[in-house]
């Protein structure tokens, strides 16, 4: 589904994010990448979503290379992958249940699709009586809950979660890779970056460890070795 | 495809009102620029008008010996008339003349008695008024190559060239620096706008780039602010026709005893559609237009 290509990303004054890399990952996988700070799992991240792009190499999602799309296919691809970022992203200025409304019409979904949706999305990360509230109204492990509720709204091919527990204790860290696990059954793959050690041990799927922007390990059922 | 812009356009107005102090502070200084351009509007109207009233003062005169014949004045008259420079050409009989000067000297008694002695000296007078200023040398020219029938009746042909010269160089003129002014003060406000909507723009490039990233499409992500800035042009010129007002006034009260010219009010008041229409439409185009090119900036992702 998604497969790198001898892919190297250098930011000005040669500071290297990604080292010629390459891997495959197929449908349905659950694959974590873990790494230190600064190894590289943002920019990869990146890569696939087209916010960067690559200095060298290519990125595939299926067979079409990511970075060649125009502005009018991009989009369509944005929308069958669900991203949730490290900093959330949300947008400031609409309550939560507009939040994901706004994904789902960005992907032309119709209103009674969306009224319907929205509050059962947010009911399956338990902020069902949030939805009135503003992003700034919320804390951020809540915050982190309507990143999620965005990113699996529209039903994606691809999950892709940077650090979705780093802001979340324990307790409310587990529910979200329970989540995460129920999303990846019903066969949606799903991509992980994160240093939790104790998600990827408990998780025991695939892993890639990155260290200074190149891959180092590909374990098929992997632990958090660094 | 109408679903889309039912959003675009619900969007546009939600983000509008929950944007309070960006929205003002927009329709604060999209309000500057109409204003700016309503006045120079109006100033122009006030100027051109001013300047026909003034032109309007020059004539020609054209005084006949005392023993002209009306007849042979008349007949002078018709001639003039079917001259195309000409527009019109007032007739004042000898004795529209001395009673004119009577009036005019009426407290002059010693002048009004020996006036009595004299009879009336007064030769009948035609006032000759050009289309255009520039046209008063060829209608003097006509006058003073007539025939001699008419050239023995006319006593003194006057008719002002320098004055009338000057007051062409000075309109011709003042129009040219009211023009220069207009530009430079425009584009100056107008970049002032500009300038306002990439802030607010800027404020939000954040928001854009995570509606790009969860799949929106340009024309999605760049209506509802487009949306907003038509609404802030709407506001705009709505509070810029309300603010002409008092400042007509103004002029009008400042200028009451200085000229006769237009009446600025009646003007403002007369075109007030058709001003507002303009302030509108400029409003709602510089809008949509600056923060098309401002949102542009942060599409790229």
């Amino acid at each position: 589904m998604i497969y790198f290509d001898k892919v190297s990303k250098v930011y000005p004054g040669d500071v290297v994010a990604l080292a010629d890399l390459s891997f495959a990952i197929e449908p349905g996988e659950f694959v974590s990448v873990v790494g230190h700070s600064g190894s590289g799992k943002t920019t990869l991240i990146k890569m696939i979503l087209a916010e960067d792009v690559p200095s060298m190499g290519q990125v595939f999602f299926e067979s079409s290379d990511i970075h060649k799309l125009n502005h009018k296919e991009l989009p369509k691809l944005r929308r069958r992958i669900g991203s949730v970022f490290q900093d959330f992203r949300l947008l400031p200025n609409k309550t939560v249940y507009e939040n994901i409304a706004f994904t789902m019409e960005a992907a032309g979904r119709t209103d009674e699709e969306i009224a319907s949706d929205v509050p059962h999305v947010l009911e399956l990360v338990g902020l069902g009586n949030k939805l009135w509230s503003f992003p700034r109204e919320l804390s951020g492990g809540e915050r982190q809950r309507v990143a999620i509720a965005r990113a699996i709204v529209n039903q994606p091919d691809l999950l892709i979660a940077d650090e979705p527990t780093g802001n979340l204790d324990p307790l409310n860290a587990n529910d979200i890779i329970q989540i995460f696990k129920k999303i990846n059954d019903i066969g949606t793959t799903v991509l992980l970056a994160t240093h939790d050690k104790g998600i990827i041990d408990s998780l025991g799927r695939r892993v890639l460890t990155l260290e200074n922007g190149r891959l180092i390990r590909d374990n098929k059922q992997g632990r958090y070795v660094l | 495809m109408r679903t889309i812009i039912k959003r675009i356009f619900k969007s546009g107005f939600i983000n509008f009102w929950r944007n309070g102090v960006v929205s003002i502070a927009s329709i604060l200084v999209m309000t500057v620029t109409l204003f700016v351009i309503g006045s120079l509007v109006l100033a122009a109207a006030f100027l051109s008008a001013s300047l026909t009233e003034v032109q309007s003062k020059v004539d020609i005169s054209v005084s006949f010996k005392v023993d002209a014949s009306l007849e042979e004045i008349k007949a002078l008259q018709r001639d003039l008339m079917v001259l195309p420079e000409v527009k019109e050409v007032a007739l004042s009989t000898r004795e529209e003349e001395l009673t004119l000067f009577r009036e005019r000297h009426k407290d002059n008694n010693l002048l009004l008695q020996s006036l009595d002695e004299v009879g009336n000296p007064f030769g009948a007078r035609l006032n000759i008024k050009a289309v255009n200023p520039t046209q008063y040398e060829s209608i003097a020219t006509f006058l003073t190559n007539q025939d001699s029938d008419s050239a023995a009746i006319i006593d003194q042909v006057s008719f002002k060239k320098d004055v009338v010269d000057k007051l062409l160089a000075i309109t011709n003129s003042l129009r040219r620096v009211g023009l220069a002014v207009s530009i430079v003060l425009i584009i100056t406000s107008i970049l002032v706008m500009f300038n306002t909507t990439s802030l607010a723009i800027y404020i939000a490039r954040e928001e854009i780039s995570v509606m790009r990233l969860v799949g929106a499409e340009t024309s999605y992500v760049r209506g509802p602010f487009m949306v907003e800035a038509i609404i802030s042009g709407l506001i705009a010129s709505l509070v810029a026709m309300l603010l002409l007002y008092p400042a007509v006034l103004w002029v009008r009260n400042a200028t009451l005893g200085v000229y006769g010219g237009i009446n600025l009010l009646s003007y403002y008041l007369s075109n007030f559609f058709y001003l507002f229409l303009m302030l509108l439409t400029a409003g709602v185009t510089l809008g949509a237009v600056a923060s098309f090119l401002a949102i542009r900036k942060y599409m790229k992702v």
